[in-house]
């Protein structure tokens, strides 16, 4: 976060604050759409540790958030392993299948590097479509058992707030670590990280693994929020959303996507109530942003409200035009 | 099904069959990713509308024979008229701006289309039949084979030819062939590229138009249609080679005889095959079979 000073650690303590009292001013539905918005954003999150701040395409991140989801799912459904097990295999999981796609993916750069995860993700997406013995397939699973401590709408928001204050702020130590700082120069440039004696590939692969590794815990929190998943957790459509978000919170900043999952949840839910047309507004709102907040909202509200020096975005900006 | 001769043939016809839709769309989105370097994501949408629109033109002129030739014709021309409009009015605007951010105007594009189209059609299925002499079946070592599908197995290579006369014998051809390999270049020449690039985008929408038209009396005509075929075109162009035209046909014919022998060995999971196909091609292969224009 570019934005430091006496007031941040204050201001975060205050805003925790106010999330805690929410569920008792609430409705029901309010609660339960600020706990969606807080598993997206957090799938955001883990997604932007690799694009925003290791360049990568990484367009299937879905993949790796159903995969987190199904096997919690898949665990508490089908076999009598206690909760906890569940909860921590479904990350784990996660990060395996990051670590064997990425694998194949970080051999590649840009472009290819996100079509092979696209043409990997799909084939999973495929496979849980259609294995109906296993996974439900195109039905998913539903009416998954929730230990006591979670079933409760009020419960689980704790839970999932206090999963991912958790996990934010193991994300924020991570990326201003001396591996996030390294990770945010070979995004800037490759080559001369490359000449100076930094492993590339095993640093993007090891983004990836820790990226998908949270996007496997934002599917854990999904399904204490849901109980229940689908296949569309893995569709291609719902990685594009979450690559939107980034972009369009600004992900040349840590707290953009936070923003964008928060738009682009409620847009869905507050305009979806009045028409049926909210893909179309969502839509017109991008063309709007991409014309006149290219840096998206935060990166743009940062302009504003912050002046700061800009070389830094300005010069990220020349990069990623490649 | 059995295994035998028979059958494998008509299988396999019909595996290309599907192959020549996937090859016309994709052609469509290979030629605009190889011009402009855009993954175009609105693809699927044009095709849609294609489809939506060949609809609405068999039905005004009276679900015949000339209403399918008339849709066939026309509803192309309507898809590039729409890909122009977005080109000229929105696009064309964005292309000194980062790459990601044309690859989200794409998107932005396919939610309004998406949703346009359902104000347009609404939600409901909308079918078409083929015009009197496709109808029907002929028998193929003694299976029955749908005429339209052996039509479509002329109309695929028809494109194909076309194409090639296209991007080889023309000047507006060459001159785009030239934008994708160093667009820098062809400015310099004193080519006005804004406008190959509207070109490019047109023609990639018309081919959209196409695929969208000549599926229409194979399938239900519905809202959705276009998050199936996009991403399977992305997959086409990817193992074909970005941007090349042949790759893309090569892509379709892997992609679509895979997916129907898929469904005579394991039914069940016939649309896992050509995803394990294009997986495999491209760990092997991993910028595509053919050269790409990149």
């Amino acid at each position: 976060m570019q934005w430091r000073g006496k007031w941040q650690w204050p201001s975060v303590a205050v805003i925790v604050g106010l999330l805690l009292l929410l569920p008792f001013v609430l409705p029901r539905f309010y609660t339960y759409i600020i706990a969606l918005i807080f598993v997206t954003a957090l799938l955001a999150m883990s997604l932007n540790l690799t694009v925003g701040y290791g360049g990568m395409f990484q367009f299937h991140h879905g993949v790796f958030y159903g995969v987190g989801a199904y096997t919690v799912a898949l665990i508490l459904t089908k076999t009598k392993l206690p909760a906890w097990v569940a909860f921590a295999a479904g990350p784990v999981a996660a990060a395996i299948t990051g670590l064997l796609i990425g694998g194949f993916c970080v051999r590649l750069t840009r472009l290819y590097f996100g079509m092979l995860q696209i043409s990997l993700g799909s084939l999973i997406w495929a496979i849980v479509f259609r294995w109906y013995s296993f996974t439900g397939g195109d039905d998913g699973i539903h009416g998954i058992p929730m230990p006591d401590f979670i079933s409760s709408l009020k419960s689980s928001y704790y839970f999932i707030l206090a999963v991912l204050i958790v996990s934010l702020y193991l994300l924020y130590r991570i990326v201003n670590s001396p591996f996030g700082r390294t990770l945010q120069a070979i995004r800037d440039n490759p080559e001369r990280c490359e000449a100076v004696g930094v492993n590339v590939r095993r640093h993007q692969l090891a983004a990836i693994v820790i990226a998908t590794f949270f996007a496997g815990v934002a599917g854990v929190l999904f399904v204490v929020l849901e109980g229940s998943v689908f296949p569309d957790l893995l569709f291609w459509v719902l990685s594009l959303e979450v690559f939107i978000m980034c972009l369009l919170g600004g992900w040349f900043t840590f707290a953009g996507p936070i923003l964008g999952a928060a738009i682009i949840v409620s847009l869905r839910t507050f305009v979806g109530i009045y028409t049926e047309y909210w893909t179309l507004i969502l839509g017109v709102i991008l063309i709007f942003l991409i014309f006149f907040l290219p840096e998206g909202v935060m990166g743009f509200l940062m302009k504003r409200f912050a002046p700061q020096p800009k070389a830094q975005v300005a010069e990220r900006g020349n990069h990623a035009q490649g | 099904m059995s295994l035998d001769a028979a059958s494998l043939c008509t299988q396999l016809l019909v595996g290309l069959s599907r192959s020549m839709i996937l090859f016309i769309v994709s052609a469509g989105m290979s030629f605009i990713l190889g011009v402009l370097r855009v993954p175009n994501v609105a693809h699927g949408s044009l095709y849609m509308i294609g489809a939506f629109s060949a609809f609405s033109i068999y039905t005004y002129f009276g679900m015949g024979s000339t209403g399918f030739w008339l849709a066939l014709l026309l509803a192309p021309l309507v898809v590039a008229l729409v890909g122009f409009v977005a080109e000229r009015v929105l696009f064309c605007h964005l292309y000194e701006r980062e790459h990601l951010m044309l690859l989200l105007f794409t998107f932005a594009l396919m939610l309004i289309l998406g949703d346009l189209v359902k104000m347009v059609w609404g939600p409901e299925y909308s079918s078409i039949m083929p015009p009197g002499g496709l109808k029907g079946s002929v028998s193929i070592f003694g299976s029955a084979f749908p005429k339209y599908n052996l039509f479509l197995l002329v109309v695929g290579p028809l494109v194909a030819v076309f194409l090639w006369l296209f991007t080889n014998r023309t000047k507006m051809g060459k001159i785009c062939r030239a934008a994708a390999v160093d667009r820098e270049m062809v400015g310099a020449l004193g080519i006005n590229v804004s406008w190959v690039f509207a070109a490019a985008f047109v023609l990639g929408c018309y081919l959209a138009g196409i695929g969208g038209a000549l599926v229409a009396p194979t399938v239900s005509i519905t809202l959705g249609m276009d998050h199936d075929i996009i991403i399977e075109a992305f997959l086409i162009v990817t193992i074909g080679g970005l941007g090349n035209i042949w790759g893309a046909l090569v892509g379709s014919l892997i992609f679509g005889v895979t997916q129907a022998f898929g469904v005579l060995l394991w039914p069940q999971f016939a649309i896992v095959f050509p995803y394990a196909a294009v997986v495999t091609v491209l760990l092997l292969k991993p910028r595509g079979l053919l050269k790409s224009v990149w």
